[in-house]
């Protein structure tokens, strides 16, 4: 991996890196009990959850500004807690409650939260780069210097829109970070089984569009690629791809075995590149925090997730009324009931 | 000879125009390329050029005529050494094309009581035929491996079809037994592949296409309606695509707007594709060989949740099923309940309950949406008189809609009820399981509807 080297710069304060401890492992609790309440038949169909991919989003949106606008696929979850969203209202919507951010019509792969300027939470892999690349051609319209973050995996990265996308964000020179969320997997296909370019971000070169790699279990590395992307993206200049090296620890989604791969390899990747422990120890070597603050953090999280899973089972299941509304803008009578 | 000289149509839609200019003389001299008039449309002026070289003989419509048929004589070109009397000769006979021979008419829809239409009642085996049980998915399996043993140009090419064994399993052993040439693993690019098995069916194989999901075929219908259906028809039937593009078709269970959609309505509306949706493991298998043996695109429509479901299967051979043919699950004498793939089972629990109230319901499989057995249908609904159709799918433009009107045009008479069509609801998949609930067809409904038809 060509990747940067971690490292305690002094430009990182302590409390900027518990920051990022705090943030990585809210979503690792958080997806661990939402894994959890799957397999209680809480929460039903397709759940495709973060845990080892912390650092991504951590990273980057430690890199964004307020207006910034991401869309993601259907491994959501990590997104919009890192953007701030409730963690109640997004375990909710899991277990398709009222109380969720799409009122529980949408559920794990579809949420969207307007306010926090998330915009999804998408089913069908890739389709939303386009539309990333749409929001940054809204806001370069508007003029109004904001960035979009357009999250898709290595394999939505063979997808032809992909490319579609890539030539006419960089004509337009529309302010959007491509981000390839490179966990190595789709589904059961390893990368190296879908491509011989098997370098994502070599391939904006074709369209001018610059690029690179980035450790994606170091979510300094990650921040400090995200920086130079925004930069480059609100100077103008157009889009940016950063291919990020990352790995997901569980199946593909609650029922995937993940045959495909050895547990060594799994454990490996646990034990010598996760990126909540690597932070940690960071926090403890360098004396910036003690034990005892890093278990306050821990407290703290286990609380947050307990509470949204709580919420979660209680807040009621959406009225049945709710089958029949938002299916068109400004209509209170759907046409065929 | 002297060559008359038409009014051109300079668009494909332009029936008259303007002589707007002459910008050449009688007795003038041009040649091919010189700008002989302007011509006004009702889009542009455009400049009218001469092809042959000659003499302009006469002009036989003055500049500033409108309303100028296409194809009428605007001049008289002479060839070197003919002059002004031979003119009289050419023109004569006038550019009347003949008139075109009528197309041949569409089959008329026929209202009023019809014939009884013919419908093939054979059964789908013989009688005494040793049976199996078997799952769906294991019917498919065992369909594309006989095929592929029976002809080697037969492979299989989607995401996750040879070393995950299929993400819904139904490829399992196809990689072992065919090799990775045959059982092909593509990138997650629909639009791309499903090209790809065009061209090759062009080429001469005969791909299996699986989508992951029908959902993920939006992705690439472009290829199979514009690449697949149409390309036999605009070759003058040259070349065509004899292919099969398959996978789970419908809601599976909770798992949202944008992989719950049922495509039944939206395919059977394609000159050129045939559609499948079987209901049981037997179908599925006897549909598949046809399917595969086909030379024209098919759409394959599975199921996920039938997937687990077990049939019994004919232990034969060569088990086929020829499209077109529906399956009278059940017979009955005071409605007729139509239905297809997944629909059936809430068709065959109503007519199961309707039973214990006394109402006989008839049952029709449709197994083939298109072709489909619009005969077994229109039969069915002369003995009972009433109709209800059942399917997952939205309302509008819906396989019932298409029903109904066929009896309206082709049953009114032997209607006693307006056909009622239960479909899925009128909106996107909701994942609250309650709501969920709600949109998907149910049994009541179809129980309701019944009632309604049969006025009790
Ligand atoms: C167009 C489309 N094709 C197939 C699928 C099924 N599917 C869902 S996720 C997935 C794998 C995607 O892998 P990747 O892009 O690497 O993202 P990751 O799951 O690793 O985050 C597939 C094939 C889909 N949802 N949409
Ligand atoms: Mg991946």
């Amino acid at each position: 991996m060509a990747a940067r080297k971690a490292t305690t710069k002094s430009n990182v304060s302590a409390e900027e890196l518990k920051g990022y401890y705090r943030d990585m492992l809210l979503i690792r609790r958080f997806e661990e009990k939402a894994g959890q309440l799957y397999g209680m038949g809480l929460i039903g169909g397709f759940c495709h959850l973060y845990i080892g991919q912390e650092a991504v989003v951590v990273g980057l949106e430690a890199a964004a500004e307020e207006g910034d606008k991401r869309v993601t696929s259907y491994r959501d979850h990590g997104h919009m807690l890192a953007c701030g969203m409730d963690p109640n209202g997004v375990m909710a919507e899991l277990t398709g409650r009222e109380g969720g951010y799409s009122k529980g019509k949408g559920g794990s792969m579809h949420m969207f939260s307007k306010e926090k300027h998330f915009y999804g939470g998408h089913g069908i892999v890739a389709a939303q780069v386009p539309l990333g690349a749409g929001l940054a051609f809204a806001d370069k319209y508007k003029d109004n210097g904001r960035v979009t973050f357009t999250y898709f995996g290595d394999g939505a990265a063979n997808q032809g829109q992909v490319y579609e996308a890539y030539n006419m964000a960089e004509l337009w020179d529309l302010p959007v970070i491509f981000v390839i969320e490179n966990n190595q997997y789709a589904m059961g296909t390893s990368t190296k089984r879908s491509t011989k370019s098997p370098s994502y971000w070599e391939r904006g070169a074709a369209y001018g569009i610059p690029g690179e790699e980035v450790d994606g279990m170091d979510v300094l590395a990650v921040k400090a690629a995200g920086q130079k992307a925004v930069a480059h993206c609100r100077a103008g200049k157009g889009p940016y791809i950063l291919e990020i090296k990352t790995y997901r620890y569980r199946g593909h989604s609650m029922s995937d075995p993940a045959k495909y791969r050895t547990r060594e390899e799994v454990q490996k990747m646990r034990d010598e590149r996760d990126p909540i422990e690597a932070v940690r120890s960071m926090l403890l070597t360098g004396k910036h925090a003690s034990e005892d603050d890093l278990k306050a953090i821990d407290k703290e999280i286990k609380q947050i997730v307990n509470a949204s899973a709580e919420f979660a089972k209680e807040s009621p299941e959406p009225a049945l009324d709710e089958l029949w509304t938002d299916i068109y803008a400004d209509d209170a009578a759907p046409q065929n009931a | 000879m002297a060559t008359e000289i038409l009014m051109p149509a300079l668009s494909p839609t332009m029936e008259e125009g303007t002589l707007a200019k002459w910008l050449v003389n009688e007795g003038d001299t041009v040649s091919s390329g010189d700008i002989m008039a302007e011509i006004e449309t009702d889009k542009a002026t455009m400049e009218f050029e001469a092809v042959d070289e000659g003499t302009i003989g006469k002009i036989l419509v003055p500049a500033g005529t409108e309303g100028v048929k296409v194809n009428t004589p605007i001049a008289v070109l002479l060839e070197e050494g003919e002059d002004a009397s031979d003119i009289a000769a050419s023109a004569a006979p006038a550019a009347e094309a003949a008139p075109a021979a009528a197309a041949p008419a569409a089959p008329a829809a026929t209202s009023a009581a019809p014939e009884a239409p013919v419908s093939d009642t054979s059964p789908d085996y013989p009688e005494g035929t040793a049976m199996k049980s078997q799952t769906v998915r294991e019917a498919l399996r065992d369909a594309m491996a006989e095929e592929m043993r029976a002809d080697e140009n037969v492979f299989l090419m989607g995401e996750e079809v040879a070393e995950y064994q299929g993400a819904y399993k139904v490829s399992q052993g196809l990689l072992d037994e065919f090799g990775a040439k045959r059982v092909i693993d593509t990138p997650i690019t629909e639009h791309g592949f499903a090209g790809i098995g065009v061209g090759a069916a062009f080429g001469g194989l005969r791909p299996i296409v699986e989508f992951m999901t029908w959902n993920f075929a939006m992705q690439a219908i472009d290829q199979i309606i514009n690449s697949a259906a149409k390309t036999l028809y605009m070759s003058g039937g040259q070349m065509g695509a004899p292919m099969v593009f398959r996978g789970p078709n419908g809601a599976a269970a909770r798992v949202g707007a944008q992989h719950s959609q049922d495509y039944a309505a939206w395919y059977m509306q394609v000159p050129g594709l045939k559609v499948v949706m079987p209901y049981s493991a037997a179908d599925a298998k006897g549909l598949m060989k046809t399917a595969i043996r086909d030379n024209n695109p098919v759409c394959f429509l599975e199921n996920e949740i039938l997937y687990g479901r077990s049939f019994d299967v004919p232990d034969m051979d060569d088990f086929t099923i020829p499209f077109g043919k529906a399956r009278i699950w059940r017979e009955g004498t005071d409605v007729t309940l139509v239905s297809f793939g997944i629909g059936m089972q809430y068709a065959l629990e109503a007519a199961e309950k309707l039973a214990e109230d006394g109402i006989s319901a008839e049952v029709i499989d449709l197994r083939t949406i298109r072709p489909m057995d619009t005969a077994t249908i229109i039969n069915s609904v002369m003995k009972t008189n009433r109709c209800v159709t059942v399917e997952e799918g939205w309302p509008q433009g819906s396989v019932g809609s298409y029903i109904s009107s066929v009896l309206m045009q082709q049953a009114f008479d032997y209607l006693d009820a307006p056909v009622i069509n239960c479909t899925g609801k009128d909106v996107p998949m909701p994942y609250a399981a309650n709501l969920e609930k709600h949109a998907l067809i149910t049994t009541d409904e179809v129980i309701e509807a019944v009632k309604q038809v049969t006025y009790r």
